[in-house]
């Protein structure tokens, strides 16, 4: 009997049933720059606790769509519902503490800081309000101990004092990842986090996604295959600015009109 | 993290002189500024007291300015508008016959504070080149309307012919007092720079300088802290202009042009930008080579002007670039100190 519970624990986790709660609803969202249509009638549902893949070709629209839902974009129309709540004109920063962080496609620190401090600095976000002007933050041993946490799950604790600027770019894009965390995000969102890495780094970074997966829903945009096929549960096709599919990422793998319009060109 | 603790202030100074050229040179500058006025008058050079008191009031002026662009990444050409509502708030009620000193100086800071917060509304919500023209156009426009008031002497300006009074506190008649009272204030806003940007909002700030998206990204909504910080500056010069109208015995719209702006500018850079002592290097070195340079040639401004490019291309980051790199120590740690 217990044999049987944990197995369909484990199968629940596996690939969640379509009647979980949703975390992240988009309604008809569209966005275009000029005649350009980046972002065509987007319909997405993002289940709570999966990894959800959205995978296409360049100049899909896949950032663009990334963007509108942290809200450093703001659609032409449509609506986003992020934890029941409507946030299409939630201020990005707003949506942040909401619990939607996002990592970016372009390696995005603060170079000149250490590699501890770029942490804390999202620390200090999530703990109280950062219009203290006396009290040095490296008092703050607290907010030190929490970006210490999250530099440990990136394995960079070794790393802390160095500057960001001096790492590897396999490095850096673990850096984003731990700021991320830091963030304490509901729904983590993802851009290329294995752009331009070594296979080794590849490995690496799968590997830390893989942890992170149960804890933390996450929405991937990425364009290594293998990596979406190691660690997504549902995968969404964008061309063009619009789903083509989107199912298990098993069902994805086998979908020919799929492999037409994107898998066979890569 | 590296062993702040349990040391006394005097062991924490000299860990931070040991072996760091440029702390000791800023070290070495403030002893020198503080024992100044006395070694003046023993030598009967009050000339030079006179110098140093303009030098440092303009290093306030550039020390707030370092505040937004050294640590906040925002370029203003329109500075020194700043120093002329503060020059202003003592013209225009010693013009009235209001002679208190606490009125003058509540004035400087609530008309500059205010004047840093409507158009930092504005201006903050442009960036680089945009952010420069539209703090360029709010200078010259309140230079234009202070040049239109023929009631306190449009272009010619107005003679100040007493200075702020504090009775019974000080006197500010007496060069020696003024110099102090400057040196004082100065030395507080590089000591409350220095805090706040080991605090929590000097740490947002300068992630705003370098990379805004990031900021934004990890939910500050980062305008708020430029504001604020562009206010804090604002006002600092404001404070400023107190002391300029007060020194000079003179006010004039001439005080708000922008080439006074870009000299503000011109001695952060000598100094070097986001370094806490840069704007006193920058602004005591630019006015006493101004002195002697204008002493010597006519054209002292084009060897001015080749001095900062050379020391520009050679030394990365003013004289605080030079100075580190006789340093055996790295500059990196000292940019935020
Ligand atoms: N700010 C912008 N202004 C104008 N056009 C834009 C802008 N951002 C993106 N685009 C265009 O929109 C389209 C979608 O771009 P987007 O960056 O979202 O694609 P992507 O799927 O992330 O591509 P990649 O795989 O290369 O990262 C592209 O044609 C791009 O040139
Ligand atoms: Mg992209």
């Amino acid at each position: 009997m217990a044999c049987l519970a944990l197995a369909a624990i484990e199968a629940a986790n596996k690939i969640p049933p379509l009647s979980m709660a949703s975390i992240l609803q988009t309604h008809d969202l569209h966005k275009s720059f000029g005649a350009l249509v980046a972002t065509d009638s987007v319909s997405l549902t993002v289940q709570t606790g999966e990894v959800h893949a959205i995978v296409g070709p360049n100049g899909a629209g896949k950032t663009t769509l990334l963007s509108l839902l942290s809200g450093s974009l703001k659609p032409d129309s449509g609506r986003i519902e992020f934890n029941g709540k409507d946030v299409t004109r939630t201020p990005a920063h707003k949506r942040v503490r909401l619990g939607l962080a996002r990592s970016f496609q372009i390696t995005s620190l603060i170079l000149p800081m250490t590699v501890l401090e770029n942490v804390m600095l999202a620390v200090q976000g999530t703990t109280g309000h950062s219009l203290k002007f006396w009290s040095p933050v490296s008092k703050e041993k607290d907010t030190q101990t929490q970006a210490m946490h999250f530099l440990q799950a990136v394995k960079l604790q070794d790393k802390s004092q160095h500057l960001a600027d001096a790492l590897s770019h396999g490095e850096q894009r673990q850096l984003e990842i731990a700021i991320a965390l830091a963030l304490k995000p509901k729904l983590l969102l993802l851009d290329e986090p294995m752009a331009g890495m070594s296979k080794e780094e590849t490995r690496k970074m799968i590997d830390l996604l893989r942890d992170l997966k149960g804890d933390i829903t996450i929405l991937l945009v990425e364009h290594d295959m293998d990596a979406v096929f190691a660690l997504a549960d549902r995968t969404s096709v964008l061309v063009e600015g619009g789903l083509i599919a989107t199912g298990t990422t098993e069902e994805i793998r086998s979908n020919t009109e799929v492999q037409q319009a994107y898998l066979g060109e890569a | 993290m590296r062993g702040e603790q349990a040391s006394s202030w005097p062991s924490h100074l000299l860990a931070r002189l040991k072996g760091n050229l440029p702390n000791q040179v800023y070290f070495a500058l403030v002893i020198a500024l503080l024992i100044a006025p006395w070694l003046i008058n023993a030598l009967d050079q009050s000339f030079y007291l006179d110098l140093l008191t303009r030098a440092l009031i303009i290093a306030i002026a550039v020390a707030s300015l370092n505040l937004i662009i050294g640590f906040g990444g925002m370029v203003s050409l329109g500075h020194a508008a700043f120093l002329g509502i503060g020059a202003y708030c003592v013209g225009i009620p010693t013009y009235y016959e209001q002679f208190n000193g606490f009125v003058h100086l509540g004035l400087a800071v609530l008309c500059s504070a205010l004047f840093a917060l409507l158009t930092g509304l504005i201006c903050l919500r442009t960036k680089a080149v945009y952010f420069i023209m539209i703090t360029l156009a709010f200078a010259q426009m309140l230079y234009f309307t202070l040049v239109s008031l023929d009631e306190y002497g449009a272009d010619d300006g107005l003679v100040i012919y007493q200075r702020s009074e504090f009775p019974g506190i000080f006197d500010i008649e007496n060069p020696t007092t003024l110099y102090y009272a400057v040196l004082l204030f100065l030395l507080g806003c590089l000591y409350l720079t220095h805090r706040m940007m080991h605090a929590r909002f000097g740490r947002v700030l300068q992630g705003c300088k370098h990379n805004e998206q990031r900021m934004q990204a990890l939910g500050f909504l980062t305008y708020k802290y430029k504001l604020i910080a562009y206010v804090i500056a604002g006002t600092m010069a404001g404070v400023a202009g107190f002391f300029l109208g007060n020194f000079t015995n003179f006010i004039s719209p001439e005080m708000m042009d922008w080439t006074h702006s870009a000299e503000l500018i011109f001695m952060l850079v000598i100094g070097g930008t986001g370094i806490l002592f840069g704007p006193v290097v920058g602004a005591v070195l630019f006015l006493l080579l101004e002195e002697w340079l204008s002493g010597f040639s006519v054209y002292w401004h084009l060897i001015l002007g080749l001095m900062l490019i050379a020391l520009v291309v050679f030394g990365k980051g003013g004289v605080h670039g030079l100075l580190s790199l006789g340093s055996n120590r790295g500059s990196q740690q000292n940019t935020t100190t």
